[in-house]
């Protein structure tokens, strides 16, 4: 029985090294370089990729755990051609400055908007079971596994925001 | 990474028959043993993922409590409806932890037994009791910032770094264990993890190719919920000190007052003699400084993490104040 990992709505084999993590598997054999490493110790979020719809830190995680899952990176959220909404605001305001943070800040924010919608709490919100607002304190608190070295938050918290106000 | 063989049992016992050997260890989320594996710090020949077994189920109990499988993510614990109405200073730990993303892969049972954060464990070139029986405990007269205060020993004075099971030990929450050669047996969660005594390399209670399978929550009771946690930043980092308190006044005194501490201890820190002090007291400043008084009597700095002493007695009476609503 060949075992698979979905990515990006492609299904691909898993490599045979069980030591393998999920982000070398991305990079090195998949060739989708996107996924960045920052730490490799589930420190900075550069690797952040959302499997089965939730966001995680791949490198945390080995392939051969994934068999069956669905993985979407950075390339499959959008192209140069057709970007995702979050892409063309983290451009229009500036979301990054050296970019090494952003695919990671991206799939993050995507799967945030998502939990947010779905009501899922987190430690800024003063009411664990009302409804759950993207605020600059919670787009904070929620986007606190995504470090950027260059200190671009200001912007990325516009960029999420802009987003998270069209889609209410 | 050192090379290891993977294996993904379908049953509880498989699971135990492949785990009860020395060179075999369990893996849940992964988000602690991955990381300790890289470093080397933890080099097991083979890998048993546990994934396949279930475990992700949080049922209520016939008693009216609720039951927590050990493998639902820290995310599907915190966010299920009953444990933030019943048990909100649970759901409130959690949340506190580490971040979105990890608390989707942690899971109850790998979070309970996460290892400490002592920096001379994790790394190999350092002396290490906990890691190398024997070789020495390099954070004593070493750097000592994260370290224990309460129920240390000359061979360990490291700390149990998580918040989740911080709240579990207020609220008396039970971990159910299956055992390879009987069923199932019950811990208390004050009982589960170990003071480090002279043996710092046993973190808990877990003998080999045993595995947690829930974690049990008595029936809720009608009180206030607090978890304050103290740490160098506000999002996303450990906790120098954390208060999980489940407090009620009724009549002007305190009807309850349940406390467990992180930060403190190599376990989350109960005292019962703290519930014996408060309960049937009025709320004050005095007496919140009594029970810091109690729960530090025999509390030891080792220099850097002297702060800790009065951090956790003003934690304390910050807490008390708040749940009794208490100017101080
Ligand atoms: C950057 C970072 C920041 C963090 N910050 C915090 C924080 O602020 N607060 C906090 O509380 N935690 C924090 N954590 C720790 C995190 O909560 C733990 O890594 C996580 O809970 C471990 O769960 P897991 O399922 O991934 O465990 P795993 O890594 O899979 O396993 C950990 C250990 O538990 C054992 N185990 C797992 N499941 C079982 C079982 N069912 N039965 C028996 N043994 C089992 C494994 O054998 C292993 O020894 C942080 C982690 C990182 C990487
Ligand atoms: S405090 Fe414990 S874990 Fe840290 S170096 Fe000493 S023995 Fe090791
Ligand atoms: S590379 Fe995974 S969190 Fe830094
Ligand atoms: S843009 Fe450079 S690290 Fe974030």
């Amino acid at each position: 029985m060949s075992k698979t990992i979905t990515v990006n709505g492609t299904e691909r084999p898993i490599p045979s090294d069980p030591r393998v993590s999920l982000l070398d598997f991305l990079r090195e054999n998949e060739g989708l370089t996107g996924t960045k490493k920052g730490c490799d110790h589930g420190q900075c979020g550069a690797c952040t990729v959302i499997v089965n719809g939730m966001r995680i830190n791949s490198c945390l995680t080995l392939a051969a755990m994934h068999d069956g899952d669905s993985v979407t990176t950075i390339e499959g959220l959008g192209t140069p051609t057709s970007p995702s909404p979050l892409q063309v605001a983290f451009v229009e305001h500036d979301g990054f400055q050296c970019g090494y943070c952003t695919p990671g800040q991206i799939c993050s924010a995507t799967a945030m908007l998502d939990e947010i919608a779905a009501g899922f709490a987190s430690d800024a919100s003063e009411d664990l079971l009302g409804e759950m607002q993207a605020s600059p304190e919670e787009i904070r608190e929620r986007m606190s596994g995504n470090l950027c070295r260059c200190g671009a938050y200001a912007n990325i918290v516009t960029a999420i925001r802009e987003i998270a106000q069209g889609d209410a | 990474m050192r090379p290891f063989a993977f294996q993904r049992p379908d049953s509880l016992a498989h699971a135990h028959e492949l785990t009860v050997p020395e060179d075999a260890t369990a893996v849940a989320g992964g988000t602690n043993l991955l990381d300790l594996m890289k470093l080397q710090v933890e080099t097991p020949e083979r890998l048993v993922d546990i994934n396949r077994l279930g475990m992700t189920e949080i049922q209520e109990t016939a008693d009216g409590g609720l039951r927590i499988g050990a493998l639902a993510t820290n995310t599907a614990t915190a966010n299920d409806d009953r444990v933030r109405a019943d048990y909100p200073v649970l759901a409130r730990a959690i949340l506190a932890g580490a971040t979105q993303q990890l608390r989707n892969r942690a899971t109850t049972g790998g979070n309970l037994c996460q290892r400490t954060r002592c920096y001379y464990f994790t790394n190999i070139d350092q002396p290490c009791n906990k890691r190398e029986p024997g070789s020495g405990c390099g954070a004593i007269d070493g750097i000592a910032h994260l370290h224990a205060v309460l129920g240390t020993s000359p061979s360990c004075i490291a700390t149990y770094p998580g918040d989740m099971a911080v709240a579990l030990s207020a609220l008396d929450a039970t971990v159910e264990i299956a055992s390879p050669d009987s069923d199932e047996r019950s811990v208390p969660v004050r009982d589960f993890h170990l003071l480090p005594g002279d043996t710092p390399c046993r973190d808990n209670v877990l003998e080999r190719g045993e595995i947690i399978t829930a974690v049990t929550l008595p029936r809720p009771v009608k009180a206030k919920h607090l978890y304050r946690k103290v740490r160098e930043r506000s999002s996303y980092a450990f906790a120098l000190v954390s208060v999980a308190a489940i407090v009620a006044v009724e009549d002007g005194v305190i009807a309850r007052a349940d406390l467990a501490f992180g930060g403190l201890a190599h376990k989350p820190w109960h005292d019962a003699r703290l519930s014996e002090l408060l309960v049937g007291e009025a709320p004050s400043a005095a007496l919140f400084d009594k029970a810091g008084d109690l729960l530090l009597e025999g509390a030891r700095g080792y220099g850097e993490n002297d702060f800790k002493i009065p951090l956790a007695r003003r934690t304390l009476a910050a807490v008390m104040a708040e749940a009794t609503e208490t100017e101080i």
